[in-house]
């Protein structure tokens, strides 16, 4: 029955309906109870799988993050950016920097780099915040050439043509020995369980991150700046503080998965690290396709994608027209993406952000004072 | 001291260019607020069609004739058919379209013409130039380039001033509501304004063609220098969009000029500069 029959029937029989604000759905129990066994599944996965499989969910992974992340900055507190892309460079560079030049542990240097993307972001979003909606979008893409053209000057990182990891520093990662021996594999298989760990543990620390602060209330409040600045302002809510402190903290976990796929590919080069299309562009596609502004789209898009691509990136410049047509048509005739269709029509979220009333039961009217 | 009155010389001049690109955009977003991030690929769809027609023997100055009108009628079909579906208050839809727009013509592109470096002949005028005494020259094609760009903005502001269709423009460009009260299809001045937008890329994209080499990776750079200018600018008026492309073309003639390899950059930091310092841009409007 809907809330608001069962408050005029209780109304009408002299009954006071008992209320209760809630989150959770069947669904989301479910799903909850079934998201563990599949956590367990993936953690003990290297113990079964092969290498190539691994390689493959790492890429999995990481667009995933960076999709959640998209996701939290358009879908949640409308900070549409097309240039995420400075965040991932910045990462890997600084991990380069760490572990080349200050011959940090690769592990140790992931976290540093996300700690120097999130420090770097606070100047980027001074200058950007003062740019509205899509002149806010461009402005994100110019912060992120700047520092494409920035550490392309800088000669001791490769300079514009780039450099390699030397091969000892991958070798020297923390844990390398105890998996080698855990596994029995050689060097380069533990080194690539260790990658895919790692993604896994960004992956879930990433979705766990942007899930509780969704239900927290400065989910409500980035929710209130989406739908309007001024009104937000109004009730409350410190609109600069909010949004400065999602794209910090977007920059932070952007700049370690960054490090991370870097750290796998083990070459650099301002061009790579700073792509608009690999790290941008893939990236919005896939919260598009999958669902803007839920928690399920980016993980449904990021699964479409990852077909498309396997399926389809042989036909080179006629796969990005096929992505770019997608996109459009999908703008046009079902913004909600994939996920906005099911939810639409079977009613159901799986991770639910928004608050609902239900109704517990009804009461016997109070007659006495 | 001659050496640094040349760079400023050749700033102003390639800010003439950059001003083409920046007009379209300008007027895009002054009249609906919408972004196109597919400006920069649609000047170079724009010089590679004027290559194109060339290249079956059409002089260069009948292709641009030709290109013309022909960027008007894809502007016009463009915001009617997908744009004009995309309009309201959320400004994610307009933006992910030309963003999917920017990426089908960057490779459908490549894939006609490959990746290859091209020009646009344009004869004896090409590196011709009119020497200023103390050894500063001047090329022609800039200085027709920087003309170009005044006469563009002579020509789009004498019809938004000076015609009933241009009146229509500026009360659609104030307040579209009122603007429709007054029986003003907002929708087919929308498809008018994309229409002139493009063709002002046509000529945008003849001068990119005649000034230097172009392939198909290079419209987000000019996407961005053409942004740039109209921010610096100021979203007041077109001689603003002209003297930021002005200020984007000094700055980077001045840091090539202190290292060449600078020269992208400088033109960005002059940007971020004029961001932190004045928000609103040179040459702001009163409301926006």
């Amino acid at each position: 029955m809907v809330t608001s029959e069962v408050i005029v029937q209780a109304k009408s029989s002299g009954q006071r309906p008992r209320f209760a604000v809630t989150r959770a759905t069947r669904a989301s129990t479910v799903a909850l109870v079934l998201a563990i066994p599949a956590i367990v599944a993936l953690i003990v996965l290297p113990a079964f799988a092969g290498r190539v499989l691994l390689q493959e969910l790492f890429y999995v992974f990481t667009m995933l993050v960076l999709a959640q992340l998209w996701n939290l900055l358009a879908g949640s507190a409308g900070l549409i950016s097309v240039g995420q892309q400075a965040f991932v460079g910045l990462g890997a560079y600084a991990l380069f920097a760490f572990t080349v030049i200050g011959g940090l542990d690769p592990v140790l240097a992931i976290a540093l780099s996300g700690a120097v993307a999130g420090l770097l972001a606070i100047p980027a979003a001074l200058i950007v915040f003062r740019l509205r909606g899509a002149y806010f979008a461009i402005g994100t893409w110019v912060v992120a050439e700047v520092c494409r053209l920035v550490l392309a000057q800088v000669k001791q990182l490769g300079g514009g043509t780039g450099t390699s990891l030397p091969p000892y520093i991958a070798s020297s990662m923390v844990g390398l020995d105890y998996v080698r021996d855990l596994f029995g594999v050689r060097g380069p298989v533990a080194r690539d369980i260790m990658s895919y760990w790692l993604a896994l543990m960004l992956a879930l620390g990433t979705f766990l991150m942007v899930y509780r602060l969704l239900r927290s209330r400065y989910g409500l409040a980035l929710s209130a700046i989406g739908d309007s600045e001024a009104a937000a302002e109004s009730t409350g809510v410190d609109v600069f503080r909010t949004k400065l402190l999602i794209y910090v903290l977007t920059a932070v976990a952007t700049g370690m998965v960054g490090a991370l796929i870097f750290l796998q590919k083990a070459r650099i080069s301002p061009d790579a690290a700073f792509s608009l299309v690999d790290f941008t562009a893939y990236v919005i596609f896939i919260v598009v396709i999958g669902g803007i502004g839920t928690m399920e789209g980016p993980i449904i898009g990021v699964a479409i994608f990852y077909l498309l691509q396997y399926y389809l990136a042989a036909l080179g410049s006629w796969y990005l027209i096929l992505l770019g047509a997608l996109a459009i048509l999908l703008m046009l005739f079902a913004p909600t993406g994939v996920w906005g269709l099911i939810s639409h029509s079977s009613g159901i979220s799986l991770f639910p952000v928004r608050r609902r009333l239900i109704v517990l039961g009804t009461d016997e009217k109070e007659t006495k004072r | 001291m001659l050496g640094w009155i040349d760079t400023l010389l050749q700033g102003i001049l390639l800010g003439g260019l950059y001003s083409l690109y920046a007009t379209g955009l300008s007027v895009i977003f002054g009249i609906m607020r919408l972004v196109n991030l597919a400006h920069g690929d649609l000047i170079v769809l724009a010089a590679f069609l004027i290559l194109a027609a060339t290249s079956v023997g059409v002089p260069l100055v009948a292709a641009l004739a030709v290109v013309v009108p022909l960027m008007f009628a894809l502007g016009y079909v463009l915001q009617s058919v997908l744009l004009n579906r995309a309009l309201g208050r959320n400004i994610l839809p307009p933006l992910l379209i030309t963003f999917g727009l920017s990426i089908i013509i960057q490779n459908g592109l490549l894939e006609t013409f490959s990746a290859d470096t091209r020009f646009l002949n344009v004869g004896p005028l090409q590196g011709a130039s009119l020497p200023l005494g103390g050894g500063i020259a001047v090329g022609v094609m800039p200085l027709i380039c920087l003309a170009a760009a005044i006469a563009v903005i002579l020509v789009l502001n004498g019809v938004f001033y000076r015609t009933a269709v241009g009146r229509a423009f500026r009360a659609t460009s104030d307040d579209v509501e009122i603007a429709q009260l007054m029986g003003i299809n907002n929708r087919s001045i929308y498809a008018l304004t994309m229409g002139i937008a493009l063709a002002v890329c046509a000529v945008a994209g003849f001068f990119l063609g005649a000034r230097a080499n172009f392939d198909p990776s290079i419209g987000p750079a000019r996407l961005l220098y053409a942004f740039e200018a109209v921010i610096i600018g100021g979203l007041g008026s077109l001689w603003g969009t002209l003297a930021g492309g002005v200020v984007v073309g000094v700055a980077q003639t001045v840091g090539a000029h202190i290292d060449p390899e600078w020269q992208i950059l400088s033109g960005h930091v002059a940007f971020l500069i004029v961001l932190v310092i004045r928000p609103r841009g040179l040459f702001p409007r009163a409301v926006d």
